[in-house]
């Protein structure tokens, strides 16, 4: 036991009053503030993102009428995708609630390096700028994915404002990934041994080691890009030898791990929810554990099954085809496991528990298809449809966003030391739930018909499946919207919060809500194992 | 004294610290060896694809010139490992010449690096620029297309080290970096420089020895 | 000290001893196993940079592997892509 000693009345001030000018939120090196940071960052991306996707929805409700023209359609969808993939998904977990709660989860100060995580903000607010430039500036129209040669010679849009967003924003990833994995290495408290880390730890973990890995492959990318552009290279000129699908390989090494960046956090957020609902330790610990590494390691294994109508060789294509099969296992395992962690648990029916449960179905949904696109059969026929939207939605939205929200409304206390309307979020949960289901599942029936992605002008006979998807959309946007709602209301209304009003286990549920600046009271030493329940909940006896 | 590094927040032992700073760094070469290796992994599938004319492009090349910038960034590396062996033994000014040293030398790579892009540019090796050159039609063009690239990037990557360099070598002549309590950031740097030098290293026989 | 700094020039020497042996090598009537010479005496030389002037061998277990655990997963972004470009022509049966 150390005899450390117990902070000054200062110090016990909780960081969100701890200084309150201006100045002490932009240079502030505490990670609970840069959380937060992001947290208002992200959400503002979030914003544009879906106004992006309202207009595509809107856009598509008439075969014939449109009010978007085909090149402006083609720079909405793009726009979509770039800031939603790269401004809102890959941060929105990692960087908010990675950064809050990492520290607090092993028992530290704050993560291994604090000045470069408020750095990799400022680089995420400039990759932002340039991504708001492309906006107003009139954006792309070669998709997200920027394949050559569309990008390199023949788009009249600003591709290289919009590489230079994403190339930068990427650095900011690189540095909260590298940062995650000495803290997590080198930071752990007395007694927290790598087998006593919660899952969200080990997901981010594992999230991290892609990455920085990943990521300068898609800078470099870019750079080659950018490069044939500028001087008229021919590097994915077939005319001169150049190969367009050297492109797609480079592009898609990093962009198939992106997609594991994304999920493995909300992954990690589930098991937290799942184990926290049920009042259980988490079923097979160990597996779910290395589940996550398998996953991070397998996903860097699979990048040319967006490729199998690219030109790829058949072989190649075959071996993708089984190794995409594979990577579906250990995701499978995380979703027998939460399963197993609620049979017989004592369950709180509280928003929490509702997104895990929502995330669970819809990343199954996802999963499964993503089985069938994997298998070269299928993916021929269906490769460029809507049914290839539906499946990644379901997972990238169903998944990672259900899980972001779910993170919010369970987090949501001990960041801001208020309690919610548990009511409110309990109607959100279940709108966003049946307004994502009425959005995409018919978009799988469009793209089983064939209707073809990135078109806005379609016939007839699938306007039906369009307008119940645009339909469902304005279902779910309120879904969405609502929390804003009643968790800002909260910030002013809501009952102050204890330490822990759910009962959960874990170390950042034994500090005050919102904690202090240096997180924690005295200096924490683990004794017990991850998941020790049953655990008092604030009120308890 | 002997972790060479002062203690801060949010870490509990220097050496903690210590290999905290290590890690991380290491980690971060990871990534530009991630960047730099894609790179060169995409050069070498080209140079499957199209073997004879990367040979031809490559006997374009000045080998010469880019044997000498070996032979310059090892020498700057010898200094800044000597560098580092004074910072751990506190001698301040070792760590400052050398450290000069070795800026002296990447300069000399920049510059020798510069009058050889002169002469690519003037025989018409570069899109765009000087005499039309037949070699700039066909698959050798991607060869010295992905050659200017690989060593503009690295380039940047050293100038960039220059000026961490310099900039250190100034803070340790100042006594505003204490060697050897706080020898890390020359540790640091160095191990930044190295990098560079040894993407160097694999720059030279991918495209310079690479006409067979 | 001196023993430190006499190691360091010592792995100079080595270094440029590579370098002359790799130019050597490239004018040398070897044939085609001068690309795949070359990159091994580049690693070589990277090799000795790493361990001796970049102080890995005082390194724990966790940080060497820090170091090395690119260049490994390097190899899948060659092997993967080369064995699409490879079987590219071969025919179906």
């Amino acid at each position: 036991m150390t005899a450390a000693p117990l902070l000054t009345p200062e110090e016990r001030v909780s960081y969100l009053a701890a200084g309150s000018t201006l100045r002490s939120w932009l240079l502030t090196t505490d990670h609970k503030r840069i959380a937060i940071l992001y947290l208002i960052s992200i959400t503002g991306f979030f914003f544009i993102g879906g106004l992006a996707a309202a207009m595509i929805r809107a856009d598509l409700i008439s075969p014939t009428h449109h009010f978007l023209t085909n090149e402006g359609y083609n720079r909405t969808f793009s726009f979509h995708g770039i800031v939603m993939v790269w401004f809102f998904l890959i941060p929105s977990i990692p960087a908010t609630f990675g950064n809050f709660l990492i520290p607090l989860m092993i028992g530290a100060k704050d993560l291994a390096f604090p000045r470069l995580n408020l750095l990799s903000w400022y680089i995420y607010v400039l990759g932002g700028a340039f991504t708001v430039y492309v906006l107003i500036a009139g954006g792309v129209d070669t998709g997200w994915t920027f394949y050559t040669p569309l990008s390199t010679m023949f788009a009249n849009g600003h591709v290289l404002a919009a590489a230079a967003a994403v190339f930068i924003v990427g650095f900011s990833s690189i540095l909260t990934g590298l940062n995650f994995i000495v803290t997590i290495h080198k930071l752990r408290a007395p007694g927290m041994t790598w087998g006593r880390l919660p899952i969200f730890v080990w997901s981010h973990y594992a999230t991290s080691i892609i990455l920085v890995l990943a990521t300068p492959v898609l800078a470099v990318t870019l750079v080659l890009l950018a490069a044939e552009r500028l001087f008229h290279l021919g590097i994915f000129d077939p005319a001169l030898g150049g190969d367009p699908l050297l492109f797609q390989h480079m592009f898609w090494f990093y962009s198939h791990p992106a997609v594991y960046i994304m999920i493995l956090p909300a992954m990690g957020v589930v098991s937290e929810l799942v184990a926290a609902s049920a009042h259980k330790r988490l079923f097979g610990y160990w597996f779910v554990a290395s589940a996550s590494l398998a996953i991070a390691a397998v996903g860097f294994l699979v990048w040319g099954h967006h490729m199998f109508v690219s030109g790829q060789s058949r072989y190649a294509s075959v071996i993708f085809s089984f190794l995409s099969l594979l990577v579906a296992a250990p995701s499978a395992v995380k979703v027998y496991n939460w399963t197993a962690t609620l049979y017989k648990g004592d369950i709180s029916l509280d928003p929490p528990f509702l997104f895990a449960m929502a995330f669970i179905g819809l990343f199954t949904i996802g999963g499964l298809t993503g089985l069938m696109l994997a298998l070269l059969a299928i993916d021929v026929h269906v490769h460029d449809t809507y049914f290839v939207i539906a499946h990644f939605h379901y997972i990238m939205v169903g998944g990672a966003v259900t899980g972001f929200f779910g993170a919010m409304h369970f987090w949501w206390p001990k960041i801001t030391g208020r309690l919610y309307s548990l009511t409110w979020g309990r109607i959100a949960a279940a709108l966003i739930f049946a307004g994502f289901n009425f959005t995409f599942f018919p978009q799988f029936v469009l793209g089983y018909l064939g209707m073809p992605r990135r078109y806005h002008v379609y016939p007839p006979e699938f306007q039906v499946w369009h307008v119940l998807s645009s339909a469902g959309a304005s279902i779910l946007a309120v879904g969405y919207l609502l929390p804003f709602v009643y968790l800002i209301h909260s910030l002013r209304h809501g009952q102050p919060a204890g330490p822990n009003p759910w009962g959960a286990a874990g170390l950042e549920w034994t500090t005050p809500s919102p904690p202090p600046k240096q997180n924690f009271l005295t200096p924490p030493v683990v004794t017990k194992e991850a998941y020790a329940y049953p655990v008092a909940e604030d009120g308890d006896g | 004294m002997a972790d060479y590094v002062t203690l801060a927040e949010p870490y509990a032992q220097p050496r903690q610290q210590r290999e905290a700073d290590f890690l991380g760094m290491y980690v971060f070469l990871g990534t530009e060896t991630m960047l730099f290796g894609a790179l060169l992994a995409l050069v070498y599938a080209y140079r499957v694809a199209h073997p004879e004319a990367s040979q031809v492009a490559a006997r374009h090349l000045k080998i010469w010139i880019a044997t000498a910038n070996t032979a310059v960034l090892l020498t700057s590396s010898l200094a800044v490992a000597i560098a580092v062996v004074a910072a751990r033994h506190g001698k301040r000014r070792m760590v400052g010449v050398a450290f000069m040293i070795a800026v002296l030398l990447g300069l000399t790579f920049l510059g020798l690096k510069g009058w050889e892009y002169l002469q690519d540019f003037q025989e018409g090796l570069a899109p765009g620029i000087g005499a039309p050159s037949p070699l700039r039609h066909g698959p050798a063009a991607l060869f010295l297309d992905l050659y200017f690239v690989a060593t503009t990037l690295h380039a940047i990557h050293l100038t960039i080290g220059l000026g961490a360099l310099s900039w250190v070598a100034a803070m340790v002549l100042r006594g505003k970096v204490d060697v050897p309590r706080q020898a890390v950031v020359v540790e640091m740097t160095g191990l930044y420089w190295h990098f560079v030098d040894i993407v160097w290293l694999f720059v030279f026989p991918i495209f310079y020895l690479a006409r067979g | 000290m001196a023993r430190e700094l006499r190691l360091a020039v010592l792995v100079w020497l080595g270094l440029m001893a590579l370098l002359a042996t790799t130019v050597a090598v490239t004018f040398s009537p070897l044939g085609p196993i001068k690309p795949t010479l070359n990159l091994a005496i580049a690693a070589l030389k990277a090799g000795l940079v790493l361990w001796v002037f970049m102080h890995l061998r005082e390194q724990s277990a966790l940080n060497r592997l820090a170091a090395l655990f690119a260049v490994a997963w390097l190899a899948i972004l060659v092997a993967m892509t080369l064995i699409d470009l490879g079987t590219r022509g071969v025919a179906a049966t």
